[in-house]
């Protein structure tokens, strides 16, 4: 048995046995940030928070979601919307939170690919970053299928459908994953279990991986400048707090990443209150009909670009395509080969690639949406391989690229 | 001597572990197969002295519609070769049963009784009475359920002879 001293308060008696003080240390008062930075640094705090979001607003639904195809879509529509009082208010913030988090995931990522954060020891911090990109988008599709309108019924069925891997026409697979041969009560109920238990226990295991990787790295700053983080803390304690580069977690810069917080969330509920309707397809308030095809299916605003990577080409080839756009973001600290970890706007021309590539990505998008006809299509496809001859380019474009 | 103990040990856990855990994954593999229930109802007989000519009858087999087009004689005997080896023979009539989903992008087309054709109100494609594209965006003719001639009944479900040589034949879809 070890050794105890009475303590004498509540924090030495919490200290004693687990050791309150060392972990407040180690995780915010001595864990350094750079001060070299600006309100994009802010995005994580922001997706964390609205994570948390999610996840309270999701545990209201929960109580009374029924997930039945005769009983979902009236237990989100009837009872949530109009007999459970605020009802209406989890749902919109779900709904909103589900849409609003893809954007600002969006903003985190081309930041990071913007001033260089990907390279140079911060690979793990990337990787499992798309990683919950992808957890992330499994999670807003398996919630999709929920209201069991007829957006979730022909989304289900044109998503699983893309496992039978084209002209391989492995339909048995298919059929696995839903366990039907079409999407029905097998179908809702496991994709019901995913959304609300493995895709999150994933999700907050990815995220305490994400949060490890960047303790030995170091978070990045606006000019990829190389400091001795053990050095300028030194100096910060010390009392050199203008002279040091950093400065720590808790709660100096927890005051500033919260401010941006408070911003954000005015913005937020904003939407939620007055402007939720971009979260809502109203093709999703017919209930599912197996025998009843939409007109046209499109998904959520966040999945465009890549619905449109596929859509131009013919089935094999676009499947290819898709599967390309879905795992290339992940494979960026590999295909960047210069070693400069500095702003695009000082890597000659990997500022235009950059650019080119944002600009893409908004035309894919915007075709995504359009049905396929006409010049729209056309522009869809040069669009899409427009976003495969740059991620093809890159590592020549890097290699070529003077060290700064 | 410990050591070499250990590494029994390690060795001995390490076999347990990779049994069960290749068990539990043919368990976890076979819990999302489609259930006994889901596969019995995976097949619809359908009475076939119900059609009436040129009228379209529409089944639902798989969560899917099927059509059943009995043709008239006129009909049999307008028709190309390829058409007719889509058709199925029951008792000297021939009929048209074919998933009724556009080949395009999933929409249901209807049937045209004074045109003898099928119109898809999504994107405008058209099928003949045999299921044969006739006008774009669909790329392929309406598909043939694997289906199985039992007298004046129609299995959809099953594969029976007359749905393997069709398969052989290539004109499934």
């Amino acid at each position: 048995m070890a050794h105890f001293e009475k303590a004498n308060s509540i924090e030495e008696w919490l200290d004693q046995r687990l050791a309150i003080r060392t972990v407040k240390r180690v995780m915010s008062a001595e864990y350094w940030i750079p001060k070299d930075i600006n309100f994009l640094w802010a995005m994580g705090m922001v997706l964390a928070i609205t994570f948390g979001l999610l996840l309270v607003s999701g545990i209201f639904l929960l109580m009374y979601y029924q997930p039945n195809v005769d009983l979902a879509f009236d237990s989100v529509n009837y009872t949530i919307m109009q007999e459970v009082d605020y009802g209406w208010l989890w749902r919109h913030v779900h709904a909103v939170a589900a849409s609003v988090v893809f954007l600002i995931i969006y903003i985190h990522m081309f930041t990071g690919i913007y001033y260089g954060s990907y390279k140079k020891g911060r690979e793990m911090i990337w990787i499992s970053g798309m990683l919950l990109f992808v957890a992330f988008s499994a999670e807003a599709f398996s919630g999709y299928m929920l209201p069991w309108g007829q957006m979730s019924y022909w989304a289900g069925m044109v998503i699983t459908n893309l496992f039978s891997l084209g002209s391989l026409e492995m339909n048995g697979i298919v059929e696995w994953i839903r366990g039907d041969y079409v999407p029905a009560q097998a179908f809702l109920d496991r994709f019901f279990m995913l959304h609300v238990l493995l895709i999150p226990l994933a999700i907050l295991g990815l995220i305490g991986l994400h949060f490890g990787a960047l303790r030995i790295p170091h978070v990045n700053n606006q000019e990829g400048e190389e400091f001795d983080f053990a050095v300028e803390a030194e100096k910060y304690k010390s009392g050199d707090k203008i002279g040091a580069k950093v400065i720590a977690f808790g709660n100096d810069f927890m005051a500033k990443d919260m401010f941006v917080v408070a911003i954000y969330l005015v913005f937020f509920f904003y939407l939620v209150f007055w402007n939720y309707g971009f979260a809502m397809d109203p093709v999703n308030f017919d209930p599912a009909d197996g025998l009843k095809t939409p007109a046209h299916i499109y998904p959520e605003w966040y999945f465009l670009w890549s619905y449109e990577i596929l859509r131009p080409f013919s089935k094999d080839i676009g499947l290819i395509a898709f599967a390309f756009a879905q795992v290339i973001f992940m494979m960026l600290p590999f295909l960047d080969r210069s070693p400069n970890v500095a702003p695009a706007n000082r890597r000659g021309i990997f500022a235009i690639w950059f650019w080119v590539m944002i600009v893409d990505l908004i035309v894919l998008t915007a075709m995504g949406k359009l049905p396929p006809a006409g010049i729209y299509s056309d522009i869809g496809f040069y669009a899409a391989v427009t976003f495969i001859i740059l991620f093809i380019a890159l590592p020549f474009i890097t290699k070529l690229e003077k060290k700064l | 001597m410990n050591e070499s103990r250990r590494g029994f040990a390690g060795k001995l856990f390490g076999g347990v572990a990779a049994v069960g855990g290749l068990a539990s994954l043919v368990a976890m593999k076979k819990t999302w197969d489609p259930l006994p229930s889901v596969k019995a109802a995976g097949f619809t007989s359908v009475d076939i002295t119900v059609c009436a000519e040129n009228e379209l009858v529409v089944e639902k087999w798989r969560g899917k519609p099927i059509f059943i087009l009995k043709k008239t004689a006129d009909m049999v005997a307008e028709q190309n070769e390829a058409e007719t080896a889509r058709d199925i023979i029951i008792d000297g009539s021939h009929y048209l049963v074919a998933i009724g989903l556009c080949t395009h992008l999933g929409c249901i087309p209807a049937y045209r009784n004074a045109k003898k054709d099928f119109k898809c109100a999504c994107h405008g494609g058209e099928f003949d009475s045999s299921g044969i594209n006739t006008l774009a965006p669909p790329p392929s003719p309406l598909v043939i359920p694997p289906f199985k001639v039992d007298g004046t009944t129609l299995v959809l479900g099953e594969e029976g002879p007359e749905y393997l040589k069709m398969k052989e034949a290539g004109v499934l879809a």
